[in-house]
């Protein structure tokens, strides 16, 4: 089997497969390091660990908007006919709950910076300034904000552990190649 | 009506003019101590995208003497007490005390000592000196304008330029400017 870029209707390509995993990474990275930022009792390194938050931050939201218009241009391949009628019906909503939330949660990162009355300026990487979102600056939007992030990001790590624990069923307990679709094209169909 | 207002602007001009026209550095000879009160210690650190970070310290000390045979060998001492350090935003307060920046709890004071004045007008100097923040010490260059001498009070306005990172403050860059402008009014009293 050829390793193709783009998907067919038995197989992930790598295009898909390489975003996967990389957005993958960065969520749960991401998570981890919101989690560390904010409890650190060194100003100095939590202000560094917030900026580099911010700038992987504006990496996903760049890559899951790739990610969405590669979905959307590409075939999906189809699940294994001895999948259920309840979990062919569940998996695409959790799906398309996972994709909310990755455009969701650095949206409403880039909602508390641009409201916060710090007013420290956004620069991903140290690449470029990137402007605030238009909305108005007050200590009510910040906590607002701060909240919707926070409330988001432990929703969406728990969407995380269920898709990752749907994976692991498929592979040990179903022992189909629904996982294994996902890590190499050469695992695709039937 | 106008007339007497006229006539006022007419005495006050009369009156002002030989005072400022004599206002030199020669003629202000002389030890001051900074009065806090009527003096202000403030800074600005450039931001990427436009805007900057604006503050002033409330706590400082120093003094100013004037050498009436040589300009040349005029001090100028001040120190700042960064504890008081405000920008109006309470958490960038908090920020700037603390080990990331001033470190104001083991360090509580930033000293500047005149090495040299050279005088560069009438009413200018340029001031050179070391300042010592956080255990480090480094030659800065201020440039003192003379803004007025009255009654056993000298004012002057004070700017200059300096790199924070050479004081372990580099933080936040490249968001926020290496370089602070400092614009300070120091007003001495003498004796």
């Amino acid at each position: 089997m050829s390793a193709s870029i783009t998907n067919s209707t038995t197989r992930y390509g790598w295009g898909t497969i390489l975003l996967h995993w990389l957005i993958a990474l960065i969520f749960i990275g991401q998570f981890a390091l919101g989690l560390i930022m904010v409890r650190l009792t060194s100003q100095r390194t939590a202000f560094e660990l917030i900026q580099l938050h911010k700038s992987f931050g504006f990496l996903l939201l760049g890559l899951i908007i790739l990610r969405i218009a590669w979905r959307l241009g590409n075939a999906a391949p189809a699940l294994p006919r001895s999948v259920g009628t309840l979990e062919r019906r569940a998996a695409p909503l959790a799906h398309l709950a996972l994709y909310a939330f990755q455009i969701a949660l650095p949206l409403s990162g880039w909602a508390l910076v641009s409201v916060s009355t710090l007013e420290i300026p956004s620069m991903p990487f140290s690449l470029f300034v990137m402007p605030n979102l238009p909305l108005a600056e007050s200590d009510a939007a910040e906590s607002f904000w701060a909240a919707a992030h926070w409330y988001l990001a432990y929703a969406g790590i728990a969407l995380v552990v269920l898709h990752v624990a749907a994976a692991l069923r498929h592979h040990f307990r179903l022992r189909d190649n629904v996982l294994t679709r996902m890590i190499t094209p050469s695992s695709g169909g039937e | 009506m106008f007339a007497r207002i006229l006539g006022f602007a007419a005495v006050a001009a009369c009156i002002a003019t030989p005072v400022f026209a004599a206002v030199a550095l020669g003629d202000a000879a002389g030890s001051y101590s900074i009065s806090p009160a009527s003096s202000s210690i403030r800074f600005s650190i450039g931001k990427v995208g436009g805007g900057g970070l604006n503050g002033a310290f409330a706590r400082f000390k120093g003094s100013i003497r004037i050498d009436n045979s040589d300009v040349a060998r005029s001090q100028v001492n001040f120190t700042i007490f960064p504890e008081s350090v405000g920008t109006g935003q309470g958490r960038i307060d908090a920020f700037l005390r603390s080990d990331a920046v001033f470190d104001a709890a083991n360090s509580p004071e930033i000293q500047f000592r005149s090495t040299s004045v050279t005088r560069t007008s009438d009413t200018t100097a340029l001031v050179t000196g070391r300042l010592t923040a956080r255990g480090k010490s480094f030659p800065e260059k201020f440039t003192a304008e003379l803004g007025g001498l009255k009654a056993g009070t000298i004012k002057f306005h004070v700017i200059g330029k300096v790199l924070r990172s050479r004081y372990g403050m580099d933080v936040g860059t490249p968001l926020y400017s290496n370089i602070v402008d400092f614009d300070m009014t120091l007003t001495g009293r003498r004796g």
